[in-house]
């Protein structure tokens, strides 16, 4: 029997260190702009996003000392709690780690169904934490940016491979 | 013999122990900033490195924006202009018997040998973004120690109170909107005088006074402003507006949502007001005699 739905795999170039350090710094610096209104409200959080995919494609390289201290960063600009986002990020670090290899096996469209809960339970972390520190729950909406970060994950992936598709031989 | 393995296989600590620790560090992180407010000096620190990185986020806006300021047509300019200058003449009158008001009342006060108001420095401050968290109202501008901002400062906009000053970085300043949930303002009904305390309710545009009781004389249209007694904010600011009174006599307090009179969320510019108020020192308490200890045995 022929197994169905299987992700075509491509051989891709090794990912330079930099270009990952580069899209982490692009990442923050797009949840630094200055959203307001509706857009704040649905907006996704892309830091989130960016370290959910290394963690699931380069699991040596990317872990949890640079989701921790990316969520130390996002909890300063944000003036939120300190650890808040250090606590989130870790759990997402260890969930695309363990399922890195189950993620990697699907297409895109399985992809996304994954990576819209691991983004939940990022919020969910959060929202504990806020929760025990005395904050109320903010009202569903605070949910509709992971959905919206899932559905932005084939777009996400196809943009950060590009460095790395190897040259086509010269004909 | 001894047999090791080549230095591929070793991954030091597996995921989990790993998460275990990233843990046990964020939650001491969390409890020692939500309990003890020990790590002011670390958000310092990293405010400094995260601080360039919001600036080169905030800049091709910043820049549309004055390219956008350059292309004014100048007929836009002159209506604003003739605009401007109707208003100007209009306020002069009000400052005018300000300023005549203000001598009186200088005078009268010299007079009753009163406490003189105290004259206020204030700062223009530029909105950068709202704060992103959405647990609480808050909005960070674009002045901090760095021009002499402290915390605890009142906030203004051209109509009335947005808010205090929270958290002070080297450029920067966060301040917590009144509509936050743990912002709470004391006010004074313009039309009686009443006292009482407005607290946000998180929510953009919704405001409440706690703790009123069921008779208290407030109605729909009432006028709110800073009372002036706790020694944060001056007096006579508008505040906000009563828009419902609901009484019902099942509960211990009145229901009375208000409107904040400013733009509390929409503003592009504020003025923090930079006074030090000298209040007068609290009366020392009285020792109270010591009451003999309730056993805690029945006798």
């Amino acid at each position: 029997m022929q197994p169905r739905d299987i992700a075509p795999h491509e051989i891709l170039l090794p990912v330079k260190p930099a270009f990952i350090v580069f899209t982490l710094i692009a990442a923050l610096m797009i949840n630094l702009l200055p959203w307001s209104g509706l857009f704040l409200a649905l907006k996704p959080d892309f830091v989130a996003l960016a370290v959910l995919y290394w963690c699931i494609q380069q699991p040596r390289k990317v872990g949890f000392a640079a989701a921790w201290l990316m969520g130390l960063m996002m909890d300063v600009a944000d003036g939120s709690l300190f650890g808040q986002h250090a606590l989130a990020y870790s759990v997402l670090a260890f969930t695309g780690i363990v399922l890195h290899r189950r993620v990697q096996m699907f297409t895109m469209k399985d992809q996304v169904l994954h990576v819209i809960p691991i983004l939940l339970l990022n919020d969910l972390v959060v929202l504990a934490v806020r929760t025990l520190a005395g904050a109320d729950f903010p009202g569903f909406s605070y949910f509709v940016g992971s959905v919206i970060a899932g559905a932005m994950w084939p777009v996400l992936c196809f943009l950060l491979r590009l460095p790395q598709q190897p040259k086509s031989p010269q004909t | 013999m001894e047999h090791t393995p080549p230095p591929f296989f070793i991954r030091g600590p597996t995921p989990f122990v790993r998460l275990l620790l990233c843990s046990l560090l964020s939650v001491a992180l969390l409890i020692s900033d939500a309990r003890y407010k020990y790590l002011d000096g670390v958000r310092q620190g990293v405010a400094i490195v995260v601080y360039p990185l919001q600036r080169l986020a905030g800049a091709p806006g910043a820049m549309l924006g004055r390219i956008g300021e350059f292309f004014v047509t100048q007929s836009a300019l002159r209506t604003e202009n003739a605009r401007f200058s109707e208003q100007l003449l209009q306020n002069a009158l009000t400052v005018q018997k300000y300023k005549a008001l203000a001598a009186e009342n200088a005078h009268l006060r010299d007079l009753l040998a009163a406490r003189q108001r105290f004259p206020e420095s204030t700062v223009v401050a530029e909105v950068l973004y709202t704060g992103r968290d959405p647990f609480t109202r808050k909005v960070i501008v674009d002045k901090g120690a760095q021009q002499d901002i402290k915390t605890g400062r009142p906030v203004i906009d051209q109509i009335g109170l947005i808010g205090q000053v929270t958290r002070v970085y080297p450029w920067l300043a966060e301040i917590t909107l009144i509509t936050d949930r743990e912002q709470a303002v004391p006010v004074q009904n313009l039309r009686n005088g009443l006292r009482a305390v407005l607290g946000g309710t998180g929510n953009d545009g919704q405001l409440e006074l706690k703790f009123i009781p069921l008779n208290a004389d407030f109605q729909n249209g009432d006028e709110l402003v800073t009372s002036g007694i706790d020694g944060v904010y001056p007096s006579g600011l508008p505040v906000a507006v009563v828009s419902g009174v609901e009484r019902n006599a099942a509960y211990l307090f009145a229901r009375i949502t208000c409107k904040p009179v400013a733009g509390v969320a929409s503003h592009g510019q504020v003025l923090i007001l930079n006074r030090e108020m000298k209040v007068p020192e609290r009366p020392v308490e009285e020792e109270k005699p010591l009451r003999p200890k309730k056993s805690r045995r029945g006798s």
